[in-house]
């Protein structure tokens, strides 16, 4: 199936007739993969793997040059005490402020990921969207984080949330180029349904999305374990119809290690474990990394210390 | 070498502590045997020696069923109705507080993973409880007319798949309606039992309520052919509970039947198809498939079987097969060497007569009783394993074209316990419900139990129904 092939009217009769989610079948299972025992040397690579999954996120109006250079700070090095503890996947910032990240992660390998779209809501003129994301990826961002037009989903408006994507994939730049790699948030919290959560995973990988992601952060509920669930079984499916291998990015809402391990079980038993991967699974999170160093600090030495013995950047 | 490899999380054992030795549990003690003998009970996972336990003769049985009269006539059925539900809401309590206490130990001597007993069979023990501990005195509300009145002894026999859930369905709605009880659990499966005796002892149940007979077939025979007896329920085999019907028929005396299953799961090309592959896995694999409603015979519609089959492969590759303590562990140990070998026997005999076995790479533990969890593809209902209960990890896919011919497939059966329904249109799921023969039908899910709800069959399954108001019936005199 070409993406030309699929848009049109064909998109909406492909859309519905994917296979329905159930409600409660989907929320039995993510819970029971959330009761997974994971102890010691399990729990360590975990740790590790999540620390190096985290996009580290900074997304409020006061935000400063001087905050996003301290984040990058800590994303290089998250625990200045143990040089051995990972860094982190990318910085994801403001378009504003895309470029002081990408002055201070050059060389790190670490990614500059920049919302854009009018990030949050998504409501303006394309016109406004696709300035913002060319000026992020001018700013230096290599991957954008786009929202979906959530009302024209709503309305059934599948076409319009299509060519928007495929429109800012094409400001991204070619890929073959070194264009910026594309999320594309659902905002799941606002879709309400797992039946429509699937229906617009799908209609992101379609147009071209290389990660799908659950949510701003800005509204409630963010990212769950049964979203998900649901969206590591779209890009599976995907992966099997198309050959091609999309990326997931639950965001907002995950704060502890404990929540962070769950997601890794779930993709572990869900997508498999082509997905463990940072180039493959992100975690959306600011304050998840500390506790995440705080526990790995425990597990290598057999005491919790306080709060203050990790950065607050 | 998997990226991810879960490190054993074992649930530990030092929280229970088992005797080496265990008499029989009659008027309120335990006793040494007067006719019986000792036999071993073991760790299906391991083969290890667990404890020793009796195997109750004749005289022990009598001995039982005298006492449990004797409670009937001078305490129990005389008490008010509300200290009959303050004692049951008491045992409930205790469940709970000895939850895991009791989860260990059905693990270790069913073989059952530690994340069933501990998320399915006690809570469901402390629920069944609580719920009839409520209908205790309300009993003039049952529909079954303004006084309703207690039977008498009750002599119950259980099988070793839930065993300490089964016993709960048999002494929870027993007590509350005011009878006495003399029950023997399987003699693979005694320890729990004989937990829930201490149970009774600490919960101050009044001595000869509930009495625990261990023991094989014969012990069983004993206490259901025993004259002192007023009503016989039993859970287990449909050859068994032939004889028992048999047995009772001769003596008019009442008895209620919970036997074998064949249950058809099927699913429509309109199912949640990942959801219902998790109710397919849930339907055959939970509890190693030792389930008298275990959804064995897959019917999947012909439009969507690649669909599923490629599904259902796959999400088979990722149960974890192993030690039963351990928390994620989804796939347990048969609970018998026999058992084993009936299962061994039936699949093979579902290889010559020419269906297609499947299972995913899986590594048994070298010691214990261990099946891998099986598929068998191409089975038509001409086939043995199509027909009869297999009750272990293995699981017959049929294919259907209409839901008129899914109904002719699912009925095409000796037995009618229970019935899966996967489809998102509701009207289709009343349509097949009405038109299924079998005591539950579940929709859109699988292997749903709550005390609340009736559960029995149709046919071979057995006759008399366990849970909610209906399971009131088989204890009172209506």
């Amino acid at each position: 199936m070409s993406v030309s092939a699929i848009a049109g009217s064909d998109l909406r009769d492909f859309l519905h007739g994917l296979p329905g989610v159930d409600r409660v079948g989907a929320e039995a299972r993510a819970a029971m993969l959330a009761s997974r025992s994971i102890k010691t040397t399990a729990k360590q690579w975990a740790i590790d793997m999540a620390i190096s999954m985290i996009d580290l996120t900074t997304l409020e109006g006061q935000d400063t040059p001087g905050k996003v250079r301290a984040l990058c700070a800590k994303a290089k090095q998250p625990d200045p005490a143990d040089p051995t503890a990972p860094k982190v996947a990318a910085v994801c910032v403001y378009p504003d402020l895309a470029q002081v990240a990408a002055t201070e992660l050059k060389g790190s390998g670490i990614h500059v990921a920049s919302v854009a779209t009018s990030f949050p809501s998504g409501r303006a003129s394309m016109e406004v969207k696709l300035a913002d994301v060319k000026s992020a990826v001018a700013a230096g961002a290599d991957e954008v984080d786009m929202v979906i037009d959530r009302g024209a989903f709503l309305a059934g408006n599948y076409d319009l949330v299509f060519s928007e994507i495929v429109e800012v994939k094409q400001a991204c730049g070619p890929a073959d180029q070194g264009g910026a790699h594309l999320k594309v948030i659902l905002e799941t919290g606002e879709l309400l349904t797992y039946d429509n959560v699937r229906r617009a995973s799908w209609l992101a990988m379609l147009a071209g999305a290389d990660f799908i992601k659950t949510s701003t952060g800005k509204v409630s509920p963010a990212a769950t374990l049964p979203v998900t669930m649901v969206m590591l079984e779209a890009v599976r499916d995907y992966r099997e119809a198309h050959g091609r291998q999309v990326g997931v990015k639950p965001a907002g809402g995950i704060r502890t290690s404990k929540d962070a391990i769950r997601y890794l079980v779930l993709v572990n038993e869900t997508a498999g474990e082509d997905w463990l991967d940072p180039a493959w699974f992100r975690l959306g999170a600011s304050s998840l990394l500390n506790d995440l160093l705080m526990q790995r600090t425990k597990l290598a030495t057999g005491r919790y210390s306080g709060p203050d013995y990790f950065t607050l950047d | 070498m998997a990226k991810f490899e879960y490190t054993p999380a074992p649930e530990s054992r030092s929280i229970v502590s088992i005797a080496d030795s265990y008499g029989l549990f009659i008027d309120g003690k335990f006793s040494d045997t007067v006719d019986g003998r000792m036999f071993k009970t073991i760790s299906p996972a391991s083969e290890e020696v667990l404890a020793e336990v009796t195997d109750a003769g004749p005289a022990d049985v009598d001995r039982a069923v005298t006492a449990a009269r004797k409670a009937y006539e001078h305490t129990w059925a005389g008490l008010p109705p509300a200290h009959r539900s303050k004692y049951l809401f008491r045992i409930a309590r205790l469940v709970q507080e000895k939850a895991r206490e009791l989860a260990v130990l059905e693990s270790l001597d069913n073989g059952k993973p530690i994340r069933e007993s501990r998320d399915v069979d006690i809570p469901l023990v402390a629920a069944h409880f609580f719920y009839y501990a409520g209908w205790a005195d309300k009993l003039e509300y049952t529909g079954f007319g303004p006084a309703p009145k207690p039977l008498g002894v009750a002599g119950q026999v259980i099988p070793w798949n839930f065993p300490l859930l089964m016993l709960a369905w048999k002494i929870a709605p027993a007590l509350a309606c005011g009878n006495t009880v003399v029950l023997k659990p399987a003699e693979t499966t005694p320890l729990t039992a004989l937990a829930f005796a201490e149970i009774c002892q600490q919960a101050d149940l009044p001595p000869g309520v509930v009495n625990i007979v261990t023991g094989a077939g014969e012990t069983g025979r004993a206490l259901v052919e025993h004259p002192g007896i007023d009503k016989v329920a039993f859970t287990g085999s449909t050859e068994v509970g032939k004889q028992i019907a048999r047995a009772c028929a001769r003596n008019g005396r009442r008895h209620t039947l919970e036997l074998g299953g064949k249950a058809a799961n099927i699913v429509f090309e309109d199912a949640a198809i990942d959801q219902a592959v998790e109710g397919i896995v849930n339907g055959i694999f939970f509890n190693q498939g030792h389930v008298c409603c275990a959804g064995s015979r897959l019917l999947v519609q012909e439009s969507v079987e690649r669909t599923v089959m490629e599904s259902l492969r796959r999400r088979m590759g990722t149960l974890r097969l192993g030690d039963p303590l351990d928390k994620n562990t989804d796939v347990g140990a048969i609970n018998s060497a026999a058992q084993l070998a009936k299962i061994r026997e039936l699949a093979d005999i579902g290889e010559t007569e020419g269906a297609s076995r499947w299972s995913p790479p899986c590594e048994l533990p070298a010691k214990g009783f261990w099946f891998p969890p099986t598929i068998f593809t191409g089975v038509s209902q001409a086939h043995r394993i199509a027909r009869e209960e297999i009750f272990g990890p293995v699981l017959s896919v049929l294919t259907f074209r209409t839901p008129a011919e899914a109904i002719e497939k699912a009925n095409n059966t000796p037995y009618g316990l229970s019935a899966g329904v996967w489809t998102e249109k509701g009207s289709l799921i009343l349509w097949m419900a009405s038109r299924l023969r079998a005591g539950v039908v579940w929709a859109n899910t699988f292997n749903r139990f709550d005390p609340a709800s009736p559960f029995g069959g149709y046919k071979e399954s057995g006759y008399g129904r366990e849970g909610g108001r209906h399971g009131l019936e088989a204890y009172l005199d209506v």
